[in-house]
């Protein structure tokens, strides 16, 4: 068991408050996944030369400024890095596999858990309220948030198993379910050229999401093709630099609502989680339909 | 009687639901609901309870006896394994309602999700809307009604439980089969479409059954228990 939260803002007016609104629908997923929880957030988006990663280490007090200082060295611009925990953003203009290269040889220990220009990615082991507090979710702002609460049931509880995973440029998947044909999936695609890190069968799924997305396919193609090539239950949230997908396995195992209003997209596990936003008594609900591919975003 | 979940835990408004008499009915309002799950589970007493909000995962479980209006949706298992009574939600209930009940009415004002009374085992259901894909599967006895469509696999190695739809099957499950509708099948719907409130005529409802033909039919499979 898992539990899966998104929230999409229609209302520009509301981007100051996502992360206030955000929090209390993830801490609502306790019950499902006590183990770990993350998010990824879209927002603060850098011009279309920079790229933004969201890197991570054990470390709390980590030196972030030393990788900092190599890598304005490195591409010859200035690097800006935002702490947070035991996480940092950093933003430059440059490209994204140098960048990837200087930092695995600076330190192979950081983690680089996300690549965008809007995404941040965080998450931890330990219980939703408790990452809520860590990383500030409240204080955020953006347009729209995706986050998972974790029961582990394929793998161990490490923050490398938790979720949401990157999947390429400034998307992310979050799963509720497991699959069975996770081992030969990852063999597979590690064949094609995918990496893996964990024994995780979300990892699995993201990973095949990366090689349909590199191979060319659209978000909604590789979710098709997901439904198609995935054996298992699953409920997918994929979210992406405008937006955030949903889909369920073709006989629904796995439970999603989903409520609209005027101002916002919103999609839980469970009703219990989308309570506490504002109109939600007013709002358009309905759980979306088994083996369906939806999309919520501008463009 | 009225609660507020906001003061009240779950727990506490069933222990006290489960505390009524058993020899009068009593009125109970439940407030404050914000999909908790769950809810006025066991009742084995005739009150009449409403729930004003959104209800969670198994609602009116086990019920016998009580009446329940949900003013909202219900979340997965409304009902299950009800005995008697009567359970009206005025919205949506998702998916597997009504599973496994023995007896009672229930009756879904919106729509029901996947799995609608699966495994039903002497319910009526009567559903406003739409039901989801392998409804009534392994059905065996009861009455499922669906004014509006029925989705995939509707009546999956059906045993005796009568299916009625209004509107389109997207396609019918292993050995369930349109039947004939008799005098007898259209008593029997229109005492449902009137329980439940309904001004659909039964004539305009298509019948579906058990063919009778997949394993546990066969009278040479007998020894084999």
């Amino acid at each position: 068991m898992c539990g899966i939260v998104g929230l999409y803002l229609k209302n520009s007016a509301l981007e100051s408050q996502l992360g206030k609104l955000f929090e209390p629908m993830i801490i609502a997923m306790t019950g499902r996944g006590p183990d770990s929880a993350g998010f990824a957030i879209y927002g603060d988006e850098v011009s279309e030369d920079m790229i933004k990663l969201t890197l991570q280490h054990e470390d709390e007090h980590y030196p972030w400024h030393d990788l900092a200082s190599l890598l304005e060295e490195t591409f010859g611009t200035s690097v800006s890095v935002l702490h947070n925990a035991n996480a940092a953003v950093l933003k430059l203009a440059a490209e994204e596999e140098p960048v990837r290269k200087v930092i695995e040889e600076f330190d192979s220990s950081i983690r680089i858990m996300s690549v965008g220009r809007s995404i941040e990615i965080l998450k931890e082991v330990g219980l939703p309220e408790n990452i809520a507090e860590r990383f500030n979710l409240a204080g955020m702002k953006g347009t729209h948030i995706v986050g998972h609460t974790r029961m582990a049931t394929e793998s161990g509880v490490t923050m490398e198993g938790s979720h949401p995973f990157s999947t390429g440029m400034d998307l992310c998947l979050v799963h509720n379910g497991s699959l069975s044909n996770h081992n030969r999936l990852r063999e597979e695609l590690e064949h094609k050229g995918i990496h893996f890190e964990t024994e995780n069968d979300s990892e699995v799924a993201a990973g095949y999401l990366t090689w349909r997305l590199r191979e060319g396919a659209s978000v909604e193609e590789a979710l098709q093709g997901a439904i198609e090539d995935l054996d298992g239950f699953f409920t997918f949230t994929v979210g992406t630099k405008d937006g955030f997908a949903v889909v369920r396995d073709p006989i629904a195992c796995k439970p999603a609502v989903m409520a609209e209003t005027d101002d916002y997209v919103a999609m839980a596990s469970e009703y219990h989680a989308l309570s506490t936003l504002p109109g939600i008594e007013n709002a358009k609900l309905w759980e979306p339909d088994p083996g369906k591919v939806y999309f919520w975003g501008k463009g | 009687m009225e609660f507020d979940l906001k003061t009240h835990s779950v727990r506490e408004v069933n222990q006290a639901l489960h505390d009524l008499p058993k020899d009068q009915e009593t009125e109970v309002v439940v407030n404050g609901i914000s999909g908790d799950h769950n809810i006025a589970v066991g009742m084995d007493q005739p009150a009449k309870i409403t729930l004003n909000g959104h209800v969670g995962y198994f609602c009116a479980g086990m019920n016998k006896e009580a009446e329940i209006v949900i003013n909202g949706n219900a979340g997965q298992g409304l009902a299950e394994n009800m005995m008697s009574g009567k359970v009206h939600v005025k919205g949506n209930a998702s998916q597997s309602a009504a599973a496994t009940a023995h007896g009672g009415l229930l009756v879904v004002d919106g729509d029901a999700a996947a799995r609608c009374g699966i495994s039903m085992k002497g319910v009526n259901i009567v559903v406003k809307g739409s039901v989801g894909h392998m409804s009534a599967f392994m059905g065996q006895s009861g009455c499922l009604v669906v004014c509006g469509d029925a989705g995939e696999a509707l009546g999956d190695s059906l045993y005796e439980a009568h299916l009625y739809v209004k509107g389109t099957v997207a396609s019918l499950g292993a050995d369930c089969i349109e039947k004939e509708m008799r005098p007898e099948h259209v008593e029997e719907l229109s005492a449902l479409l009137k329980e439940a409130g309904c001004d659909d005529d039964p004539h305009d409802f298509t019948r579906y059954g058990s063919a009778r033909q997949l394993y546990t039919f066969k009278v040479d499979n007998a020894s084999a228990y």
